[in-house]
């Protein structure tokens, strides 16, 4: 399998020239993700993950390290670049689902193409609707997404993350918030992604039975991935 | 950028109640800018038109000579000599300029006048008066006289007169009746009042008087020419461009009514001032109002902007949408307070024709599309800052919430 990315000797600081304490959150750490992986990542609170979530993510630049994925150099780009960078490449899902309360399943899904396209296209209405099929919610398409279950949201979720068709999706802790029956629903789907599209997943989880459904796993110790 | 449209649209939907106060908010400014722009017009309309309605707008005059120099200016003493004063001014050629100044777009009516002084005399009673020669059809062409007439009627024969109600009422004489006016060239004639008048303005109905063209040429000796031609404007705040333009056309001396009514344009324009004042504290109202509406939206919204971010969302398309509903509701809160502003103005006479006591706003100096203007201009304006502060939200800080 080909590398999808890899970040090395990946340094974090927070609160550094802001005059408050210095607290390094990452500590030179390297990863490497492949196409089509299936990773968890897991690591107490406060270990990090979720600012390397952050940093893969582009949603955060590291104090130094190289982080570079599908072969471009992220760390010296530009918020611009990382904006269109992370809506056609990388996918998330959060804990608490995020989703925008004044729209309905069917534009939150599609939300991440209007974006790039300037405008809702028939294409990105019909894999909206392709999407929402496949995680089971042909029914609740035109529902606002307040009307949703917590379950229902997370599916609703995952089918935005894919949208666009990222080669990488990041979770972090996508079943914390639902039921265990729910929970399952949710990494099965995953699993079933990831084994047909080859879309790599990463999940951030304290869940041991979570990660056991992954293929690898990847703790977070002391800024460090081991 | 439609679809930055659609979710500034959605945004504004989706709180109904929030927005609708905030359009009606700035509806009620825009209200009140109207209402201020009519009200300041419409009374500057009724204070000129009660003033100088019925006065000439530009009065054409033979210009009065200088004196003559009897040195030349190099020999460095300076004789002049004393302006004459036993030639009357008149304008001789004024046959010939009438017809021009007639046809100039604009001009709504010209009236050749002879004009002198002289005593109304009945019985042991004398009233000064000065008295105006017109042409027989051109008697309300300056001072609508036929419309302030309140006995009698505006036909000027040769041997008739039209006084004003107070000279009337200090003769003791009423329609019908004989008066004899004695001129300042000593020439003395018996008239029939034909018409008595009321302009409501002192000066005139206790000292005006009109007789016609030819017994004016009798009254005060003049054979020949005019002493003036009073010219009426389509718009009087055109006086003084059409005064130079006449000037610059027939070399005779124009003077516009402001030339004389200083005082009164002073008024008017610290009239404007005030308005324009209350008009600015208006927009002043409608940009803070905007602005603090939209800053709770975004922190209200914070979160929503942050999944945005992280969906792929640029800090334009967030600006634009933020911006886009500054600009929906100063447009939506300018159409309607402007729209109710027209309403509420309508059933108003409009200044001209409005009652004593009544208010002077005038419907047709609202000026809606400056408000929708100003009023979209500023909530755009206003929303520059919520919208930037939208941009800057950090989707890691905000997405944990």
């Amino acid at each position: 399998m080909s590398t999808l990315l890899e970040v090395r000797n990946l340094v974090k600081t927070y609160g550094e020239g802001e005059g408050e304490a210095e607290t390094r959150v990452l500590k030179g750490l390297n990863l490497t993700l492949a196409t089509g992986e299936l990773s968890a990542l897991l690591g107490p609170s406060g270990s990090g993950k979720s600012t390397l979530l952050s940093i893969l993510g582009t949603l955060m630049q590291p104090t130094s390290g190289e982080h570079v994925m599908l072969g471009q150099d992220l760390t010296r780009a530009g918020d611009r670049d990382l904006t269109e960078f992370r809506n056609r490449h990388i996918g998330f899902v959060f804990q608490f689902h995020h989703l925008l309360p004044d729209f309905t399943a069917l534009e939150n899904v599609i939300f991440p193409a209007a974006v790039q396209a300037g405008r809702e296209t028939a294409a990105a209405r019909a894999r909206g609707r392709e999407l929402l099929v496949r995680v089971g919610l042909e029914s609740r398409m035109d529902f606002l997404a307040t009307k949703l279950s917590g379950g229902q949201k997370q599916r609703v979720a995952i089918a935005r993350a894919l949208m666009n068709q990222p080669e990488l999706v990041l979770a972090d802790e996508p079943t914390g918030n639902l039921d265990r029956a729910s929970a399952t629903q949710v990494m099965a789907l995953i699993a079933e992604i990831n084994q047909n599209e080859k879309t790599t997943f990463l999940i951030s989880t304290h869940d041991e039975k979570i990660a056991e459904t992954c293929r690898r796993r990847i703790r977070v110790a002391d800024g460090k991935a081991e | 950028m439609l679809y930055g449209f659609k979710i500034a649209l959605r945004y504004l939907t989706a709180s109904k109640t929030q927005t609708g106060l905030l359009i009606a908010g700035v509806g009620v400014g825009v209200f009140v800018f109207v209402f201020m722009s009519a009200l300041i017009g419409g009374l500057a309309v009724f204070l000129v038109q009660r003033t100088v309605g019925n006065i000439a707008h530009v009065t054409i005059e033979e210009p009065a000579r200088d004196p003559i120099s009897l040195l030349p200016q190099s020999a460095g003493a300076l004789v002049v000599e004393q302006r004459a004063t036993s030639q009357r001014t008149q304008l001789r050629t004024a046959d010939a300029f009438l017809p021009l100044i007639d046809a100039m777009p604009g001009v709504a009516a010209t009236s050749p006048q002879i004009v002198g002084n002289g005593f109304l005399v009945r019985g042991l009673i004398t009233a000064p008066v000065g008295v105006t020669g017109v042409e027989t059809a051109k008697v309300s062409a300056i001072a609508d006289i036929g419309k302030a007439l309140v006995d009698g009627s505006t036909d000027l024969g040769n041997a008739s007169i039209i006084i004003g109600s107070t000279l009337a009422g200090d003769l003791g004489i009423g329609v019908g009746q004989v008066v004899r006016l004695q001129s300042d060239r000593g020439v003395e004639r018996s008239l029939v009042v034909s018409g008595i008048f009321e302009l409501g303005v002192d000066a005139l109905d206790a000292r005006a008087a009109f007789v016609s063209l030819s017994s004016a040429r009798t009254l005060f000796d003049l054979p020949q020419g005019i002493s003036r031609i009073e010219v009426k404007l389509d718009d009087l705040n055109q006086a003084e461009a059409y005064a130079a333009r006449i000037a610059a056309e027939t070399g005779l001396e124009a003077t516009p009514w402001t030339a004389g009514n200083a005082q009164l344009l002073d008024g008017l324009r610290a009239q404007a001032s005030s308005g324009n004042l209350i008009k600015a504290f208006a927009l002043v109202t409608i940009i803070i109002g905007v602005a603090s509406a939209l800053l709770l939206s975004t922190y209200r919204r914070r979160p929503e902007i942050g999944i945005m971010r992280a969906m792929g969302a640029g800090r334009g398309f967030v600006i634009f949408v933020f911006v886009t509903q500054g600009a929906l509701i100063g447009i939506l809160g300018g159409l309607i307070g402007a729209g109710i502003g027209y309403a509420a103005l309508s059933p108003f006479p409009v200044p001209e024709l409005a009652p004593p006591g009544g208010l002077p706003v005038d419907v047709r100096q609202g000026a809606y599309g400056l408000a929708i203007s100003l009023t979209a201009i500023g909530a755009i304006l206003a929303s520059i800052l919520p919208a930037r502060a939208a941009a800057r939200v950090d989707p890691v800080s905000v997405i944990g919430q």
